[in-house]
């Protein structure tokens, strides 16, 4: 029998004590900090950006001149670069988790699930410049070595895959070596919602002599759809603000280019490469306004997250 | 009506599991080479003198990162000092007494646009905001990792107190105490080894931090002990040996990776020894 | 054990031991199922009447750590043999849930769901099949406007017979139901209990119910369980009237459960 425990709402008890008064106050008041900050960090990169939106008015967004030297500022390339790398992240991550999910949850053996499902978790957990120098030593050398040439060789003529590769730096790899990051991230996720299918709704699959696949792909991903498109955006905000996983790599390149295996700059990179070299005040408020379009993009994406998984929410994970 | 085969139904599922097993390993051999190769290149710059010397010059052998460790321990010391307090406040009245109100869904709502604020962000505001004022210092670090926990613990307090059952929290008033003797006498304790495991994964977080880290705290080659003026630290130390040119501050930058990343897996898997104890229990 | 013999069984349960990590849940049952009538197995929560239901179609082996042991003969199989294909068992023992379970997908998909994995089977087919099974389930009215509307939208006891519909698509011998109509207001439970009136023509039902007076109402035989050991299994008027155990007239006159 299901059972409904109402939960009274507890802030209706009486708090008459003085001590409990302020208690309440301190909490509210730590609450406040938290709104406080988070307009504290809009309103001061606004505020420091000043010189450089005045300089460059929206040509800062659409310019792709990097100038330190005669302090002309333009963000096109720090942007491209941080959206090209974030596609490639998830071009290969999004799937890699889905399937990778779906085996935890629904296929593996219980034991196996169990230990696979602990390392991703402590995986996710890894400090991202760990990442940033297994891709510097490691992954850059086998890139530019093995990968990049074979690419280069089957797709030379198109654009994506055009000019020198053997450096095995440049925009691919920072994608690729993203993935890896946030592989274990969305992985986790999108094994929570898996986990989250009430097992009631698969017996009756499989009450019906449906297969696991079957159960999995015409129950479990149709619940759980909301709540890893949710985990997708998630991923998403991660991989366009990572700093350290990308830097080493990307070799800070701010010229425009097609190909994917050109050099290039990230917002974040850019931000931790040239940030205490800023010798002037232009250039430090053009860093703090690539800061501040990093922080809006992100933040857009969160409450596109939030709002989503809101509202899955309310339909119980169902579509 | 053409009955479907079973055994094509079957075998589809087996080559489902098959495709499926096959990248989940491949994920997992991924990630185990680049724990394999922390391990592997990190363990040669392991010795007594990493853990006890100042770095050396480039181009000089030998030394260790003292100071690095001193710094990173304190830096993330000083943070948890300021964010676990706040953050658990925060998440007691979000919990106990925000409830369903238009203030505490706000505060909700900003705590999780926050968690996925990009640390390096945060680290331009700490230095907007204290280093123009006062120059770096590990307390400009610390208060950027203390901005980043401070989301985390909040979330995951809330989350954590509203697992206590209600009757638990009428009992205790029906007996006369006050909210706050409440709280922190029945709930928290209640709650006790759920708050620890969050507390210490938010922690873990922040000590394997670089990007706030590297405009604040920056690095420094000495002592710091009052965190006052460039501060040494681990990931920070990592950065910059990382992209040098000599060999041996290449393997430094190795030997301190592989302390990060034990320091960081230590913490998290005695987090969840920890919740899983109390699942135990249950 | 009984004292009721049944005749041409269409299930037969011999010497049914059921574990749970170890621990054991049910312990040597025997019973006889009648073909084209209701049996109802009661008793007091824990006794293990679900997990009795849940061996005849093996669902049960989705979680580790659970085993059968014994027989369970149907049509001369016994179908905890291991060479028993389990797609080709579950299509022909359905099982109907204690939560109404429809899955994420419209009304139509919901029904047609089991009999496109069955079978490759044309839209005109399809479409007879699943009005069919609606009407058998008592619902075809209520939904025949919205076929293509999301299932989780219905009533909850619209949902069960949604789920009903569902499980006889495939045309299954046997129905398993565990406590159907338990998390359903009562005018659901009195359209449900109908349902299973007009069903028994077609199929053979097994009812799990706590619920006494839904026992005698629907059923033509009854089993009580107790601690996972069939205490009394009879004629349902006669057991509900002069039941020869005192445990099982302890249970029906309420004295206990």
């Amino acid at each position: 029998m299901a059972i409904n425990i109402e939960q009274p709402n507890i802030s209706q008890r009486p708090h008459k004590s003085p001590a409990n008064k302020l208690f309440r106050m301190l909490g509210a008041a730590c609450c406040c900090l938290i709104v406080l900050v988070m307009a504290g960090i809009v309103i001061e990169l606004f505020i420091k950006s000043q010189l450089s939106m005045n300089t460059f008015g929206w040509g800062f967004l659409t310019s792709s001149t990097w100038d330190p030297v005669n302090g002309k500022f333009g963000a096109l390339s720090s942007i491209s670069g941080t959206i090209v790398t974030t596609i490639i992240a998830l071009i290969i991550a999004v799937p890699m988790s889905l399937v990778v999910s779906i085996f935890l949850v629904e296929l593996a053996p219980e034991k196996l699930s169990g230990i696979f499902g602990t390392a991703i978790e402590l995986l996710a957990a890894i400090p991202s410049i760990i990442y940033g120098m297994w891709g510097l030593f490691v992954f850059v050398p086998i890139m530019g070595k093995y990968i990049n040439p074979l690419l280069s060789k089957w797709f030379g003529n198109t654009f994506l895959f055009s000019g020198p590769s053997s450096s095995g730096l440049g925009i691919l790899t920072a994608g690729c070596i993203l993935a890896l990051m946030v592989l274990p991230f969305i992985t986790s996720v999108m094994r929570d919602i898996l986990m989250m299918v009430p097992p009631v709704m698969k017996e009756s699959a499989y009450g019906l002599g449906a297969t696991t696949w079957e159960v999995t792909k015409d129950v479990s991903i149709p619940y759980g759809l909301r709540g890893m498109v949710g985990a997708v955006f998630l991923g998403l905000g991660r991989a366009i603000g990572e700093t350290m996983a990308v830097t080493f790599v990307l070799a800070n390149d701010h010229t425009l280019s097609s190909s994917l295996f050109a050099g290039g700059n990230t917002i974040a990179s850019t931000l931790a490469v040239e940030f205490t070299e800023a010798s002037d005040g232009l250039y430090l408020s053009s860093l703090v306004q690539l800061g501040l379009v990093l922080f809006l993009i992100t933040a857009i994406f969160q409450i596109i997250a939030q709002v989503w998984l809101k509202y899955a929410g309310k339909n119980g994970g169902r579509s | 009506m053409r009955p479907r085969s079973i055994t094509q139904r079957k075998t589809l599922n087996g080559v489902v599991t098959l495709i499926a097993g096959s990248a989940a390993v491949f994920g997992l051999c991924m990630l185990v080479w680049i724990l394999y190769t922390v391990v592997s290149r990190g363990i040669g710059a392991i010795n007594w003198d990493f853990f006890t010397q100042l770095p050396k010059p480039p181009g000089m052998s030998g030394g260790g990162v003292a100071n690095a460790i001193l710094g990173t321990v304190m830096i993330t010391a000083a943070a948890t000092i300021i964010g676990v307090p706040i953050g658990m406040m925060a998440g007691i009245y979000l919990s106990e007494f925000g409830q369903e109100s238009k203030f505490a869904n706000t505060v909700r709502f900003v705590a999780n646009i926050m968690m996925g604020a990009p640390s390096i962000v945060i680290g331009v505001f700490a230095y907007t905001i204290i280093v123009l004022r006062f120059g770096f210092s590990g307390y400009a670090g610390a208060i950027a990792l203390a901005i980043i926990m401070l989301p985390i613990v909040t979330r995951t307090t809330e989350d954590i107190l509203k697992l206590v059952p209600n009757t638990l929290r009428e009992s205790a008033l029906a007996l006369g105490a006050p909210e706050h003797k409440m709280i922190f006498e029945v709930v928290f304790r209640a709650a006790k080894s759920g708050l620890v495991t969050g507390v210490m994964l938010a922690v873990a977080r922040v000590s394997g931090e670089t990007a706030p880290l590297l405009f604040t705290a920056v690095n420094s080659k000495f002592w710091n002990w009052l965190m006052v003026g460039e501060t040494g630290n681990l990931t920070v130390t990592i950065n910059d040996y990382a992209k040098s040119a000599f060999n041996d501050q290449n393997t430094m930058a190795w030997g301190a990776s592989l302390l990060i990343t034990a320091g960081v897996l230590f913490l998290n898997i005695t987090a969840r020894l920890i919740s899983r104890d109390r699942k135990a229990k249950r | 054990m009984s004292e009721v013999i049944i005749q041409n069984p269409k299930i037969s349960v011999r010497d049914l031991n059921f574990y749970y990590d170890g621990h054991q849940a049910l312990k040597s049952n025997d019973l006889d199922i009648a073909e084209n009538r209701v049996t109802a197995i009661i008793g007091p929560s824990g006794c293990g009447k679900s997990t009795h239901i849940r061996t005849y179609n093996r669902i049960f082996e989705m979680y580790k750590g659970q085993k059968a042991t014994g027989e369970i003969i149907m049509d001369g199989e016994n179908l905890l043999d291991p060479s028993i294909d389990l797609i080709d068992l579950r299509l022909r023992i359905g099982m109907i849930f204690q939560r109404p379970t429809p899955f994420p997908m419209s009304i139509y998909n919901n029904v047609a769901y089991g009999l496109r994995l069955k079978a490759k089977t044309s839209k005109n087919e399809l479409d007879d099949k699943i009005e069919e099974s609606l009407i058998k389930a008592a619902l075809w009215n209520e939904v025949k406007d919205k076929l293509h509307e999301s299932g989780t939208h219905l009533s909850g006891g619209q949902q069960q017979r949604l789920c009903i519909a569902r499980a006889i698509a495939v045309e299954p011998e046997v129905l398993l139901m565990d406590e159907p109509a338990s998390a359903i207001d009562p005018v659901g439970t009195a359209k449900i209990e109908e349902l299973i009136e007009k069903l028994k023509e077609l199929y053979t039902i097994v009812v799990v119910t706590h619920n006494m007076q839904q026992a005698a109402r629907i059923s033509d035989y009854t089993a009580f369980f107790f601690e996972g050991d069939v205490i009394e299994f009879g004629i349902t008027s006669d057991m509900f009237s002069r039941p020869k155990k005192q445990q099982t007239e302890d249970y029906i006159t309420g004295r206990f459960g």
